[in-house]
């Protein structure tokens, strides 16, 4: 690339300066995909919080309104989203207590990061499975 | 008030403006790291909870929902919950917002909801708690 910036062309109008990375181009680093993700099941989360308001009221209200209640949530779509939930739970919970150990200043350096990180992937989808396991044997 | 300008790098007009640090940012980071702490014992309690009551019939629920025990950790749940979420969307609208009047909005409109959610799931267990 050295050999080709000598050719094109220089002066006013022409931007050669350095481009920051585009996200869309720019491949995340695992740190930088750990961190927007808890962001993204952050936000995910509150919008859960809609079922678990939908849960309480409906059993406040009585059997009609808990029955469309349960319908949904035994519904494949219904599954699907407690799922979704289930997973977005444990990795906010567990990625916040690796934030709030880097927050009470320890495991800050890049190996622990990456360390706790793997630590928090495979909790998550072990906490998942394991709460879906145990959910069903209850079920059934 | 007077305000000594020689001991603030502040303009005039900046300070009349409302610009800069209100001071609340350290009690908002305070807040969202104990909310964070007390849901990690409330968050896995409350999912554990609920696996105990999958496919439960409305009775049964409504049993657990009215023992003392359940129903005082289910609103510490909730409270915690609703304030660490209203925290959580500020801090994801004050970052990608970057327009007044619509940061403000969305901030208003996003606290009103957040009220309403928390008075509504608050009363539910209340109300089946108190026997209604």
């Amino acid at each position: 690339m050295t050999g080709t910036s000598k050719v094109q062309p220089t002066g006013p109008g022409v931007d050669r300066r350095p481009l920051s990375p585009h996200l869309s181009i720019y491949r995340l680093p695992l740190l930088a995909l750990m961190s927007i993700s808890h962001r993204i099941t952050g936000a995910s989360l509150v919008a859960g919080q809609l079922l678990l308001v939908w849960w309480l009221v409906a059993a406040a209200t009585g059997a009609g309104a808990y029955d469309t209640f349960s319908g949904f949530v035994g519904s494949p779509i219904g599954l699907l989203v407690l799922f979704g939930w289930s997973a977005a739970f444990w990795y906010h919970l567990l990625n916040g207590v690796r934030h709030l150990m880097w927050d009470a200043g320890s495991g800050i350096d890049l190996q622990s990061a990456y360390s706790s990180a793997y630590g928090v992937i495979i909790a998550t989808a072990a906490m998942t499975v394991l709460s879906w396991v145990a959910g069903l044997v209850v079920w059934f | 008030m007077t305000v000594d300008n020689a001991r603030t790098l502040r303009t005039p007009l900046a300070r009349v403006r409302g610009l800069g640090s209100a001071h609340h940012g350290a009690g908002a980071w305070w807040t969202m790291r104990l909310t964070s702490l007390a849901l990690v014992p409330l968050g896995a309690w409350f999912v554990v909870s609920v696996i105990s009551l999958a496919g439960a019939p409305l009775s049964e629920v409504r049993a657990w929902l009215g023992s003392p025990i359940q129903a005082t950790l289910l609103l510490l749940t909730l409270a915690v919950t609703f304030h660490h979420s209203h925290h959580g969307v500020q801090e994801i609208v004050e970052d990608y917002i970057h327009v007044k009047g619509v940061k403000m909005a969305v901030l208003i409109a996003s606290g009103f909801v957040h009220v309403l959610l928390a008075a509504l799931s608050l009363f539910s267990v209340l109300k089946i708690a108190f026997g209604g």
